[in-house]
């Protein structure tokens, strides 16, 4: 179990500034998603961490070992690509025990080795194929396999699911999540699918155009967001700005929205989030607003409806589909929600 | 479908049909191509006491098998300058690789000469080389930079993360399955020069000739057979190269694991 720390990274490519003054630190042991939108530089990070890339300024520290000026090939990092990268010229076996003869591991015991991770993953007796003969789940246990054999201080992966189908992906998942468990490695773990990131993850790192703008643990950022694009990215959100008055948000239309959490200093404008699943039909909660249905999506378990408000504010409301009933479009409801569900965020 | 397996099939036959006359021709008693048919050896005993066309066509044969091997290897560097590494002219290079092969020979040739005159170089063997290297290295940074290019980089990347230092690799990753790429790129430099005629006529000296060259001298004397002869053994011997080769490079694909 070894402890990543990153200090004050920063990276540019050309005049393009990527990743501004990141500092954050990686428990022993913990399971760690950097999630954010295309481009925010997520996977410049990951490899910054690898190797891959030089920062600009900053220090990356494994273990109690700065390694910010050791190449990739001396940080044993277990690294997993998106397009798996497995050796197309090698058998499966000889692609596990590649970087154990890198280590000077060679004969019995790499083969004992490479039997051991070839158990972990449940690909016992698949040693003498080759990748093409194996199918695209398959090939990304033997990419894990090939990662985890050299007992890396650190486990590195780059949206590693993304190119598997649903149902295989969330079986890699919980596979993945075992053995993280199992064997104790420090995981990043850089998803843009926000799913993945709060089933898979101890801790989210959200960024935002090179910065990390919320991390903790995903209940955490899920309940309390500090800002309006944490709140967006991660789950759905309905927002409503006001103006900070008698303990509560005075919104245009006059409607004062109670809240539970410290808000801004009165007479400041302030944005509230509230989850679409926290809102309910009801004419007695604490805060209440009334909206117009527009359109009903109908998703099995869950029904979405988006509204409108008369000020044209619009609002989501997802509800459990408990008894097959369906609220009717054009139907105009009030919605409440309790002042704990209202969360001041920054914008 | 079907339309495309005559298609295939004719231009098979206008391919094969002339070099199986000529094979056929070298053992043809007739000096004339006159039929029938009579199988004789003659042809090739006279090859044998034909020093010219021996001598020259041992040329060939070395001057091919140089060219692969130095073209080869500067285009293989080449292809992975230009694909792997970003450097200042990198696109201009690239562009710049391309004309030649577009441009006449008759051309080069002139240019050659006329350059290899007036910088003292000459003609002759060391001529002959380094003319015919000049010829190849384009296609050799095509054909390897074709075959680097489904190469993917995470596959270094991902050996250098089990602890391959970046040369390492190299040799380990990159280069068995670029391999393929690589010996197709030697047989491609072998052909242009063994198939050099132009070039190889205003770049040889009296001293060294050849193949091409001295049978086309040989032609303006008058034809005989004893061409059909040593064609035939270049075909063979060119052809059982390329066929072991073929086998050899086949288990190797290049490619993404996928
Ligand atoms: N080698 C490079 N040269 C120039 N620009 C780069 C390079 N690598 C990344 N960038 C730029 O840096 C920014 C961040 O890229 P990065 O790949 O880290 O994003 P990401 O968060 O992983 O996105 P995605 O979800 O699409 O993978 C992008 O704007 C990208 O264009
Ligand atoms: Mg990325």
């Amino acid at each position: 179990m070894t402890e990543v720390h990153i200090r004050s990274i920063a990276k540019s490519f050309g005049p393009v500034p990527v990743l501004h003054d990141i500092t954050t630190q990686f428990a022993p042991g913990s399971f760690t998603s950097l999630l954010g939108p295309s481009g925010s530089g997520k996977t410049t990070l990951l490899r910054i961490v690898a190797g891959f890339v030089t920062p600009d300024r900053g220090a990356v520290t494994i273990g109690t070992r700065d390694v910010t000026a050791v190449p990739v090939w001396g940080r044993n990092i277990g690294m997993m690509f998106q397009s798996y990268a497995l050796f197309p010229h090698m058998s499966v076996a000889r692609n596990i025990a590649f970087g154990l003869e890198r280590r000077g591991i060679r004969g019995a015991e790499a083969r004992a080795l490479v039997d051991q991770a070839l158990e972990m993953v449940r690909l016992t007796g698949f040693g003498a194929r080759s990748p093409k003969e194996l199918s695209g789940g398959q090939q990304q246990r033997v990419a894990l396999a090939r990662a985890l054999v050299i007992k890396p201080s650190v486990l590195l992966l780059d949206e590693p699911l993304s190119a598997l189908d649903r149902r295989l992906r969330q079986d890699m998942q919980v596979e993945l999540l075992r053995i993280q468990r199992e064997t104790g490695l420090t995981t990043i773990f850089v998803t843009h699918d926000q799913e993945e990131a709060l089933t898979l993850s101890d801790r989210i790192a959200i960024l935002d155009r090179g910065r990390i703008v919320q991390s903790g643990k995903p209940a955490e950022i899920y309940e309390r967001p500090q800002t309006r694009f944490a709140a967006e990215f991660l789950g759905d959100s309905n927002f409503l700005t006001g103006t900070v008055e008698q303990g509560g948000v005075r919104l245009a239309d006059g409607t004062l929205v109670q809240s539970a959490h410290p808000l801004p200093a009165p007479g400041a404008k302030a944005t509230l989030a509230i989850r679409p699943e926290k809102l309910q039909v009801s004419t007695t909660a604490p805060n209440r607003l009334t909206a117009r249905i527009v359109t009903v999506i109908y998703a099995g378990p869950v029904l979405s409806y988006l509204l409108e408000t008369l000020d044209g504010t619009r609002l989501k409301l997802f509800q459990a589909n408990r008894d097959g009933t369906i609220l009717a479009q054009g139907a105009t409801i009030t919605l409440g929600w309790s002042p704990e569900h209202a969360i001041p965020v920054a914008e | 479908m079907r339309l495309g397996h005559i298609f295939l099939g004719a231009v098979l036959v206008f391919l094969y049909t002339p070099i199986l006359v000529l094979m056929a021709m070298g053992f043809n008693a007739s000096p004339l191509y006159q039929l029938p048919f009579q199988f004789s050896t003659r042809w090739y005993g006279d090859l044998m006491g034909n020093e010219g066309l021996l001598t020259a066509g041992f040329n060939s044969i070395v001057l091919g098998v140089i060219t692969a091997l130095v073209a080869t290897t500067l285009g293989t560097l080449a292809a992975l300058a230009l694909n792997r590494h970003s450097f200042r002219g990198r696109s201009l290079l690239q562009l710049l690789l391309l004309p030649p092969i577009a441009i006449p020979w008759l051309i080069t040739g002139t240019a050659m000469l006329i350059f290899f005159f007036w910088t003292g170089i000459g003609r002759g063997m060391h001529a002959l080389v380094i003319g015919h290297v000049a010829l190849a290295v384009p296609y050799v940074v095509l054909v390897v930079g074709t075959g680097l290019k489904t190469i993917r980089t995470d596959l270094e990347e991902a050996a250098m993360s089990l602890g391959s230092t970046p040369v390492h690799a190299f040799f380990a990753v990159t280069l068995p399955l670029l391999f393929p790429s690589i010996l197709g790129a030697a047989l491609f430099a072998f052909a242009v020069s063994l198939d050099q005629f132009v070039v190889s006529y205003f770049l040889s000296s009296p001293g060294y000739v050849t193949l091409p060259v001295q049978i086309y001298s040989a032609i303006r004397k008058g034809f005989t057979p004893e061409i059909n002869a040593i064609s035939t053994l270049l075909l063979l011997g060119s052809m059982s190269v390329i066929l072991i080769f073929a086998r050899f490079a086949r288990p190797q694909s290049p490619g993404a694991s996928k």
